[in-house]
């Protein structure tokens, strides 16, 4: 398939990887920030064709990971609502709350459905004036702009059966938070591709210099990260910390400047609460005062009780690169896909579900 | 009962296997193989049977009275026999418009017409106004096995070669495509087809056929998992050789799903001795519906019961079974 094969070539991705253990003269222990290269680099087995002394850590770039159990719970007690239909993305279906999670809720007799974008939500409310139309929206600034154009028309048009629930967050924080840690062993970044491609990448030149460290914007293809890893050892062996664009044919500086100009027209940063790492200054996006019409939690005002999470899961452990997935005495034990302790080993982006999935037999046959 | 329950992934074999095998149990279920291989007299027949419940009712390149009939005419052949008599149930839905069902009939006619087969007894029952999503479609179907093979995963040995009769992923994505009113450049049609005709070719041939599997629900991926774990056999097999159309690669790129997964309605896989895959290839290639058929991998070793990829840029990777359905990612 065109502009996908290009990035898939294994002659060239040979190629780089020994130019990059040519290169590689120090160990250096990197993050990619997004869930889709972990699950790209475990999929694709790229892990193993990168020098030994090169330590790939992941990151907490996993929307659905990151969600708070609080706003589950809240999203399954607003669905559970006769008059509602709650929509979200698929990911989120299998997600566990404190005590369920939203494909339980839908086989109880919840309306829930999956659409592929917000504005599809929106639809359902124009089509259907007699129910309350709910958008669960989760996501970094990729999918942020979406649900802002979905507020925003649904203010234009005075649709007064659409509301949102706002789990959106964002990169830059959460990058903060890990690298400004004491404990932190990250020497450097590949921020995600997808979030700069919208949000551009001043925003992290502060970051790079503040506290040293090299940030290479990177694509998701194979070729991408393994380009995207050179050009990290490249600055880290010359002992820079610039921001560069791996991911040129898609990433501007400036990023999408009518996607940020709309959201924040209708989106505010606040404080977010992170699914098992906790809460992060400034890393949530809500509805602005003026939007807030449009706001779920208000317009239902569902009291949710105390959030409970399993005292056994890692995730925040393994969402800020301090472990890997295997690490964790619940993996592949108490916590699989079916019966999962945590986000992160049920997302399609999430680090424990790439482990799970690709890697636990080989995992398991190395431990016997 | 949760969706993923009938999904064709993990929870659904958790369920056969904690449910149905116990209870029901005999040796020819607990062979879980597409249907039973029973003996009435001298003659070995293979008896099998499928619900359908597929919305939409019609799809591009099929329809639920199509997929009825050659999905269970595919697990005939699966074990080996020729496909010659069907039933159908019908479940239809207070309000279903009578037109829907003649279309309906006229589709499963057609379909048995081109596999061969005859639709020799059914049942119509109707349900109360939201008890039924329109029409549900359960076939039952027997056939006689010619040959003497033994064809089922416990035959599969290491050595052997995993021929693939053709591409994988259109039905699934036709279905997608069709349900959320998707739009790609062209239409994307299930490959809905029998594949009776090709596997009897492979027998006539004389190639000592293994075991063969059709690719449904949980894709190629789930059905190969599946088979090395029944044959306690390590399944290599390789990304690059798993034909994929331009289209439907498309489609699940922008929708984040794996092709492997995604379900087909007219493929199987066929384990072969070594020695006749190239044979058997050429005998699949001679069909229409198998034209594209290619070798992707092969039988390694006993007793791991496991499926590796060797992917697209050359790392090698687990093939898991799925939990339930994909779920298109969020970003």
């Amino acid at each position: 398939m065109k502009y996908v094969d290009e990035y898939r070539d294994a002659d060239k991705a040979r190629a780089l990887a020994a130019r990059l253990a040519r290169l590689s003269q120090h160990p250096w222990v990197v993050m990619e920030v997004c869930g889709g290269q972990t699950h790209a680099i475990v999929r694709y087995g790229l892990d193993a064709l990168l020098p030994r002394s090169l330590e790939l850590v992941h990151g907490p770039g996993c929307p659905v990971c990151v969600t708070a159990v609080g706003l589950l719970d809240l999203a399954m007690a607003i669905a559970a609502r006769p008059e509602v239909v709650l929509c979200t993305f698929g990911d989120m279906m299998r997600v566990p709350g404190s005590r369920s999670d939203l494909f339980a809720v839908k086989a109880e007799g919840a309306d829930v459905r999956t659409v592929y974008s917000p504005l599809d939500a929106v639809e359902l409310a124009r089509r259907q004036p007699d129910r309350q139309v709910v958008f669960f929206a989760v996501g970094f600034e990729t999918t942020a702009p979406a649900t802002a154009m979905a507020v925003h028309l649904a203010q234009r048009e005075g649709l007064a059966n659409f509301s949102v629930l706002v789990a959106h967050v964002r990169v830059p924080p959460a990058l903060e938070a890990i690298v400004a840690s004491p404990d932190c062993r990250v020497q450097g970044f590949l921020a995600a591709g997808h979030v700069c491609m919208v949000m551009g990448y001043a925003e992290y030149e502060p970051l790079a210099a503040q506290y040293r460290v090299p940030i290479v914007v990177t694509g998701f293809e194979p070729l991408d990260i393994l380009q995207g890893v050179y050009m990290l050892v490249q600055q880290l062996e010359a002992g820079t910390a610039r921001v560069e664009n791996q991911y040129a044919r898609t990433v501007r500086r400036e990023g999408n400047v009518q996607a940020r100009r709309l959201l924040e027209t209708v989106f505010a940063t606040v404080t977010r609460e992170w699914r098992g790492i906790g809460p992060i200054p400034n890393s949530g996006l809500a509805l602005r005062p003026e939007y807030s019409a449009f706001d779920a939690a208000a317009r239902f005002g569902i009291e949710c009780p105390p959030e409970h999470q399993d005292a056994g899961c890692l995730s925040g452990q393994v969402l800020q690169g301090r472990i890997k997935p295997p690490q964790c005495p619940a993996f592949a034990s108490r916590c699989t896909p079916e019966h999962p302790l945590g986000a992160t080993m049920v997302s399609s982006e999430g680090a424990c579900a790439a482990y799970f999935r690709y890697r636990r037999p080989a995992a398991a046959d190395h431990e016997s | 009962m949760l969706l993923a329950h009938g999904g064709g992934g993990r929870l659904m074999s958790q369920l056969i296997e904690r449910v149905f095998v116990p209870t029901f149990a005999n040796p020819y279920l607990s062979r879980q193989h597409d249907g039973a291989v029973v003996r009435c007299g001298s003659v070995r027949v293979a008896f099998t049977t499928d619900s359908y419940v597929v919305q939409p009712l019609f799809f591009a390149g099929g329809d639920i009275g199509s997929l009825a009939v050659n999905g269970t005419v595919n697990d005939l052949a699966m074990c080996g026999a020729r496909p010659q008599y069907l039933s159908c149930g019908l479940i239809l839905e207070e309000g279903l418009e009578l037109e829907v069902v003649r279309r309906v009939a006229e589709s499963m006619q057609a379909a048995a017409g081109r596999a061969g087969v005859q639709l020799v007894t059914g049942d119509t029952k109707v349900v109360e106004r939201g008890k039924g999503d329109g029409l549900f479609v359960n076939t039952a179907g027997i056939g006689v096995v010619e040959s003497e093979l033994d064809i089922g995963p416990e035959q599969i040995r290491p050595g052997d070669v995993v021929l693939l009769s053709g591409d994988v992923g259109r039905h699934g994505i036709a279905i997608i495509a069709q349900r959320e009113s998707l739009q790609f450049e062209g239409t994307i049609e299930s490959d809905c087809a029998p594949v009776a005709e090709e596997v009897l070719a492979l027998l006539a041939a004389g190639i000592e056929v293994h075991c063969l599997r059709d690719l449904t629900r949980g894709g190629l991926g789930s059905a190969l998992v599946e088979l090395a774990e029944r044959a306690g056999a390590c399944v290599e097999v390789c990304e690059r050789d798993i034909p994929v159309r331009e289209e439907v690669r498309g489609a699940c790129e922008i929708l984040g799903l794996d092709p492997l997964y995604v379900a087909n309605e007219g493929r199987f896989v066929a384990f072969v001795p070594a020695a006749q895959a190239e044979r058997a290839l050429g005998v699949l290639r001679e069909h229409a519906g198998s034209a594209q058929a290619a070798a992707i991998g092969a039988v390694t070793a006993a007793g791991s019961g496991r499926v590796l990829m060797e992917s697209a840029v050359g790392g090698q990777r687990l093939v898991d079974r799925l939990s339930g359905e994909q779920l298109p990612r969020i970003c």
